[in-house]
């Protein structure tokens, strides 16, 4: 679905305008955290949508971002922001060190695989005190009093995220990205080394997921072992971004991302205050069902199956 | 020393009861190729029938079985038949949209108890829940020893199924090769159905002899979905005597981890051995016995 | 030194032996013919050779130097392509982007790719079909995509696998000029295949085989006279 360029301006310029337009720290905050989710929605679906490689333990990037951005505060006494230029590299050498471990797996194992390294991570997390703080977490003070620059910073990494994930797709990698997700074993007979291919996209993918990581550590001023390497809250909700959106497109994640939040969010408030309190307790309920649904009827997301859903939608049309 | 004759004693008899948790997940990766996720909530659900059976009936966890065993059963073939089934005619990008529904599956099952049972945790105390069996200075804690028993028994009559039974013959045949089966007259698509309800069946039996020993709460389903593909891998997928032994393993290894390392870091233990058996041994156990 | 060969090449898969003993020697511009009983351990003879599984015992060479345990995609990158018996297309991708993918084999650029895989394709005769998805394609056309594909890696000796099996006859004349023009390009075959005709046509020397061992090898006339090779068959066209 190759987007129409004055739409994309649109877009932008909307992304641009939206805090002056909305003036309200609760929007903002909710769009702050959608485009963080844009970020880790889109890694996410490099290695799984476009490469085949289904991760569900991509907390260990966003909790290993995070924490080297909480680190760079309290071991070595800099400033957090720091992490934003780390918090990307070091998860990337924390990717290539699970994809030596985990690719020899294919499938699912490999996906139980990344489970079980994103629980010892969080395991350790919880247990190693003296270099994480354990359950105490690390808790730093906000640079910005304002959403602002927040929201500025979150609007400029989702773009670079996706320009970068757009020019690896419609490149050399892309195409053997896919041919590895489509037939591993002809992609090897085409002279795509499948190990090295599977560990870049690794590479690509838990870059950005740390860096939302860092800058998740930056935004909220807190982290601690259940928050950043959370298998339901993190994990499992990348990949419901991913596959609500649409695995294996560019605007799938992005629009899941929005999708997501947004229902969380409405779930969270009771539909913002119109649903007795009980509801904002079943958000997870909700997603449960959501998952189970569009996994039954509309397993290609949103973007993927936007065919289906016109057709549902022109179907009804005929009737009245 | 005899603290490590106690280690491994309190070990083997819980790996008894890992041992069916693992039979359950090995048998449905076996047949159906895929990783039922929602495993551990399955078994979460049959210790919430059993408790309230106990709380509201007084009738005692074992005869629970009689319950709990049939009704899961018969929740994992409505599962399999309506939800999981159908995803194998849909041709998706994500080959892993029977995994992925298990886990949506097992968060909407840990909601549901959640909303009806808060998140409190209960217990089962049973007038013998505390009371011990003495082999000289060695203490067996008597649920325990039950429920090993009863695991036992469970374990071979799915082995007399599996090996002298028709039906049990067809299982097997369909996970060696579905196909092959189906031409040969087995109806396919109705033993998919049914292993899924085996394993329901046994991990909830698991789960009812474990509730005397164990505490309840909602999130319990993930940490044993876990242990359940730990037992599978280390065993080697798809293999039943494999399941007996990954639980045995795992069960002495967590038992050693708690009593020498730390109890807090007693799950990571399992962790770290599906890890090494991964980077080391990636067909599991069953590749040393050659079974 | 041919410009391919194996000595004394050995896989046992735990009791069953797949490929017994073989060696051969294929030279440089040949089409040479391996042919055998169905399970006579043809493909795996390919297997092996691409690197799919290390053989048991023996040895392979390939312009004088071993290609003993290199993996798949380094065996293509020496120059050894090869097509599938059971078809593999790149199902979601188009037929231009299947070549493509193989390109990228020696080519770096998006256009040198395009350049290379629209080249081929015209060679294979798929160029009407470039923007049809893979998955769609008549298996006649899967075929043609699984050659074109191997084509498109710029290999020096191509391993083709009963890339005739399941056509009509016209499909069949048009695949054997097809591979007629692979060798006329200066290219080295193996060919697996299980029809008579296209084999005794075709190739220059032949190797049948039967429980993975060596037959018969020699020239098609040699090899259709050997008493061992219609007894293999039965008689079998």
């Amino acid at each position: 679905m190759r987007i129409n360029r004055w739409v994309l301006l649109g877009i932008v310029l909307f992304f641009l305008a939206f805090p002056v337009l909305v003036p309200s720290d609760y929007y903002r905050h909710i769009f702050i955290i959608a485009l963080m989710w844009v970020l880790i929605g889109s890694s996410w679906n490099l290695l799984a949508g476009f490469t085949g490689q289904v991760s569900f333990g991509h907390a260990i990037f966003f909790g290993t971002g995070a924490y080297t951005a909480g680190l760079c505060v309290t071991k070595l006494g800099i400033s957090a922001w720091w992490g934003i230029l780390l918090g990307g590299p070091v998860s990337t050498l924390v990717g290539l060190f699970i994809g030596w471990v985990c690719f020899r797996l294919r499938g699912p194992y490999f996906a139980l695989a990344t489970i079980a390294v994103g629980e010892i991570f969080r395991l350790v997390a919880i247990d190693w005190r003296s270099f994480t703080e354990g359950m105490e977490g690390i808790l730093i003070i906000q640079t910005f009093r304002s959403k602002l620059p927040y929201y500025y910073l979150g609007v400029a990494l989702a773009a670079l995220c996706m320009f970068a994930i757009h020019r690896v797709v419609y490149s050399k990698w892309g195409y053997y990205f896919v041919a590895i997700r489509e037939d591993q074993d002809a992609a090897e007979s085409m002279g795509i080394s499948a190990f090295r291919y599977k560990s870049l996209s690794l590479m690509i993918s838990s870059f950005f997921t740390g860096l939302a990581g860092a800058f998740y550590m930056n935004y909220m001023a807190f982290i601690d072992p259940h928050v950043v390497f959370n298998l339901h809250d993190i994990s499992i909700m990348a990949i419901l971004v991913g596959i609500i959106g649409g695995v294996g497109t560019i605007w799938g994640p992005p629009v899941g991302a929005f999708i997501m939040v947004f229902l969380q969010e409405t779930f969270r408030s009771s539909f913002f205050g119109l649903f007795p309190r009980w509801v904002s307790e079943s958000h997870v309920l909700a997603f449960g069902l959501l998952v189970i649904f569009v996994i039954r009827y509309l397993a290609n997301g949103v973007i993927g199956d936007w065919p289906k859903i016109r057709r549902l939608w022109t179907r009804e049309k005929a009737y009245s | 020393m005899e603290i490590l004759v106690q280690t491994l004693v309190s070990g083997v008899l819980i790996g008894g009861i890992y041992a069916l948790i693992g039979i359950g997940m090995t048998l449905i990766m076996g047949v159906m190729k895929i990783i039922n996720l929602a495993h551990g909530q399955l078994m979460m659900v049959a210790m919430y029938i059993t408790f309230v059976l106990f709380e509201y009936f007084g009738l005692d966890p074992y005869f629970s079985l009689l319950v709990s065993m049939p009704a899961l059963f018969l929740l994992g073939i409505f599962l399999q038949k309506y939800l999981l089934n159908p995803l194998l005619k849909v041709d998706s990008i994500l080959p892993e949209n029977q995994v992925l529904m298990t886990v949506g599956i097992g968060m909407v099952l840990t909601e549901i108890i959640r909303f009806i049972f808060r998140s409190d945790y209960r217990s089962v105390k049973t007038a013998y829940s505390a009371t011990a069996l003495y082999i000289g200075p060695i203490s067996l804690n008597f649920p325990m020893v039950v429920a090993f028993g009863i695991a036992l028994l469970l374990t071979a009559a799915l082995f007399f199924f599996l090996l002298k039974t028709d039906l049990g013959k067809s299982v097997r045949a369909t996970a060696q090769n579905a196909d092959a089966a189906m031409i040969m007259g087995i109806n396919a698509h109705w033993i998919t159905v049914l292993t899924y309800g085996l394993g329901s069946g046994l991990v909830a039996a698991a789960g009812t002899l474990l509730l005397p020993i164990y505490y309840l709460f909602p999130d319990i389903g993930g940490p044993f979905t876990l242990k359940a593909f730990v037992i599978t891998m280390l065993g080697g997928m798809g293999s039943t005597i494999g399941a007996i032994l990954g639980g045995v393993v795992l069960g002495v290894a967590e038992s050693l981890g708690a009593t020498y390392i730390s109890m807090a870091l007693k799950d990571a233990v399992g962790l770290v051995i599906f890890l090494l058996v991964l980077i080391f041994l990636p067909g599991g156990l069953k590749t040393l016995t050659k079974v | 030194m041919a410009y391919f060969q194996t000595e004394h090449l050995t896989k046992n898969f735990g009791g069953l032996i797949a490929v017994n003993d073989l060696s051969f020697q294929v030279e440089q511009g040949q089409i040479f013919g391996l042919i055998g009983p169905n399970g006579s351990g043809k493909t795996t003879v390919f297997n092996l050779i691409t690197g799919y599984y290390p053989q048991t015992s023996g040895t392979m060479r390939f312009k004088g130097s071993t290609i003993d345990g290199l993996p798949t995609w380094k065996v293509c990158k020496l120059g050894i392509g090869r097509t599938f018996q059971v078809v593999k297309p790149l199902r979601r991708m188009t037929v231009l982007e299947n070549v493509m993918t193989s390109a990228f084999n020696r080519r770096q650029s998006m256009q040198a790719a395009r350049e290379k895989a629209l080249e081929v394709l015209e060679f294979c005769e798929l160029s009407k079909k470039l923007d049809y998805p893979a998955k769609g394609l008549t298996i006649g056309d899967r075929k043609r995509l699984e050659i074109a594909r191997a084509l498109a890696t710029e290999p020096e000796l191509i391993l083709l696998d009963e890339t005739m099996a399941g056509l009509t006859p016209q499909e069949q004349r048009e695949g054997v000029e097809l591979i007629r023009r692979v060798r006329d390009t200066g290219k080295t075959i193996i060919i697996v295949e299980h029809i008579m005709h296209v084999i005794m046509n075709l190739c220059d020397r032949i190797l049948c085989i039967n429980y993975g061992q060596e037959i018969a090898l020699g020239t098609p006339a040699e090899v259709a006279n050997n008493q061992a090779v219609i007894e293999a068959y039965l008689g079998k066209e």
